[in-house]
């Protein structure tokens, strides 16, 4: 006990910092598998959308005066943050729950509910700073970024993530099957990815649609992200809106999500 | 049976310890204190509240009302705390399947905030502890049931608990396998760890328990150790006999006043008695034919039978 003890008060106890080593730690069996995606799929929809297809959309106002492969990468990598974020917050999650049950395990630990949720938050900054840093080296290399500001484009798409990721995982722990998982991907997740301002701008849509697209977060994630990308005319207060909105939604998820994983764990 | 106050503060205290979900009561009032040092044991069939009273011992469940003292704390009040001094063996194995043996206890011992070289050399020992050494650096999916087990008791001891739960540590094993486990168990007992277990099987509580509960529907129904139980509660033997398909229902009362009590089971009958033997020839005496006729030691089978009227594992 005393070896324990020592260790203990050696150092600072900074909740979440075990599961996201559990998480890292199961990362590195299986990343090799995932990697592949991570890589591949920028260049793909790079090369088809943004370079193939670009190459027959003239460089117009409605996209910010720069040619379509550089209007469309920001929102790409918006977006595959968004999806990265929604799948990790979805089966893997979900696992941890009720198909290898390591939370039960880890909270029958010092471990807390609070740990696990803010573990899983920390996970996702991880992963999806991970697969959108590959997104922009590889956008980096087909010419499609080049304004400085772009660094700070990758914090706002990681918290893009986190603001899809954590409302998710909120959703996720009140599951008892992993069926409606498929539901929102194929109604939710997709839509968002197709009507978001990823591929045009949102102004293109009706309406009607377009306030509706003002209210989904991977509108503001999409228009953070760009504007920060493309780094023209920056306008600071629309930029603080875009991050707010998507600061409050992240915080909102985790909220919820230390009660949802609560009311399943500790019963 | 020694009191609490003669070997200070119980490890474990409860009085009208109670859960329950929604309207269903799980456990009902139930009063037990665990020493330093003992195995102690709830034995009762599934649904019988073992493991909701496991689990709010362990300071993952919150009661709904009583009292319960878990190291001298409140679980309600120090969670971590306690946990930090437990071992938890879950009914279930809830091992990372996706993580090799030794990444398995590595991480856990984490959650401890073990360092890893401690973790690491902790580890290592444990494995040789329960026999997994050579499977170190495999992976857990392919392990058999019992390895899986096994490993999931050396998680638990990875932060030297003091107080060991055993949520039915044997049940699916094969007898090998099982003991293998009963084995590794009497060790720490031997080394003064605390053991509290669940089972259904009276055999598992009678190898390794001190002092058991008897638990049915939420209830404690008696209390004492193995062999007071079944001096309490059942015969010095028991004779079995099993008859041909439909005999049984024809015997009406031909085997009354043979040994203290005679019980009717779905497939046999049990004959309570000092002396089997003697009620075995009475039986032929009387001109039964069974078709097997077994003479046995009592069991906390038999105890449970006679306390709740059912068989343990139905």
């Amino acid at each position: 006990m005393s070896v324990v003890a020592g260790v203990r008060s050696a150092g600072l106890r900074i909740p979440g910092v075990r599961k996201l080593e559990h998480s890292l730690l199961v990362y590195r069996r299986i990343w090799r598998g995932t990697f592949f995606g991570t890589l591949v799929s920028p260049v793909l929809y790079l090369s088809a959308m943004g370079v193939a297809l670009g190459s027959l959309v003239p460089t117009m106002t409605t996209f910010g005066g720069v040619p379509y492969l550089v209007f469309l990468a920001p929102g790409l990598l918006a977006a595959q943050a968004m999806q990265t974020a929604a799948q990790e917050s979805s089966w893997p999650l979900f696992a941890g729950f009720k198909w290898n049950k390591t939370f039960e395990a880890m909270i029958g630990t010092p471990q807390g509910v609070r740990d696990i949720v803010l573990g899983h938050l920390y996970w996702l900054v991880v992963r999806v700073g991970l697969v959108t840093g590959v997104f922009l080296l590889v956008a980096f290399l087909f010419g499609a970024v080049n304004s400085p500001t772009v660094i700070l484009a990758w914090p706002a798409a990681i918290l893009t993530g986190v603001a899809f990721g954590m409302p998710m995982a909120a959703w996720t722990a009140s599951r008892k099957t992993e069926q409606s998982f498929a539901f929102v991907f194929r109604f939710i997740i997709t839509p968002l990815f197709l009507f978001s301002g990823t591929f045009f701008p949102i102004e293109q849509l009706p309406e009607a649609v377009r306030a509706f697209a003002w209210l989904t977060p991977l509108f503001h994630g999409v228009s953070l992200t760009r504007s920060l990308a493309i780094g023209h005319d920056l306008n600071l207060l629309t930029l603080a809106i875009h991050a707010l909105v998507l600061i409050a939604v992240a915080t909102v998820g985790t909220l919820i999500a230390f009660r949802t994983f609560k009311k399943r764990l500790v019963v | 049976m020694p009191t609490p106050e003669s070997i200070g503060e119980p490890l474990i205290h409860a009085r009208g310890l109670t859960k329950k979900f929604g309207d269903f009561t799980a456990v009902d009032a139930v009063d037990f204190d665990v020493a330093a040092g003992e195995a102690f044991g709830f034995l009762g069939p599934n649904g019988a509240g073992k493991t909701s009273t496991m689990r709010m011992i362990g300071a993952v469940s919150p009661r709904t009302g009583g009292e319960l003292t878990v190291l001298g704390a409140d679980p309600d009040q120090a969670g971590p705390r306690i946990r930090a001094r437990l071992g938890v063996v879950p009914q279930s194995d809830t091992l990372d399947t996706e993580l090799t043996v030794l990444e398995n206890l590595i991480i856990y011992g984490r959650y401890f905030d073990i360092s890893y070289a401690e973790a690491r050399r902790r580890a290592t020992e444990l494995l040789e502890f329960v026999q997994l050494n050579d499977r170190a650096k495999d992976l857990v999916e392919p392990l058999s049931g019992g390895m899986k087990r096994r490993l999931t008791i050396a998680r638990s001891l990875i932060n030297e608990p003091e107080l060991l739960l055993l949520d039915e540590p044997t049940t699916g094993l094969d007898p090998q396998a099982r003991h293998l486990v009963w084995d590794r168990l009497y060790r720490l007992k031997q080394r003064g760890t605390t053991l509290v277990l669940t089972t259904h099987y009276m055999d598992e509580a009678e190898q390794l328990c001190d002092r058991l509960v008897v638990m049915d529907k939420a209830k404690i129904v008696a209390e004492g150790s193995p062999r007071a139980l079944i001096e309490k509660y059942a015969t010095r033997e028991v004779l079995e006999l099993r008859f041909p398909v439909g005999v049984q229902e024809t015997l009406d009362g031909k085997l009354d006043g043979l040994g203290d009590r005679v019980e009717h089971l779905p497939d046999r009958v049990l004959v309570y008695a000092t002396d089997g033997e003697a009620a075995a020839t009475a039986v032929h005496e009387r001109g039964l034919q069974p078709e097997t006729i077994l003479v046995r030691r009592s069991s906390l089978e038999d105890v449970f039978l006679r306390l709740t009227g059912r068989t343990l594992v139905e």
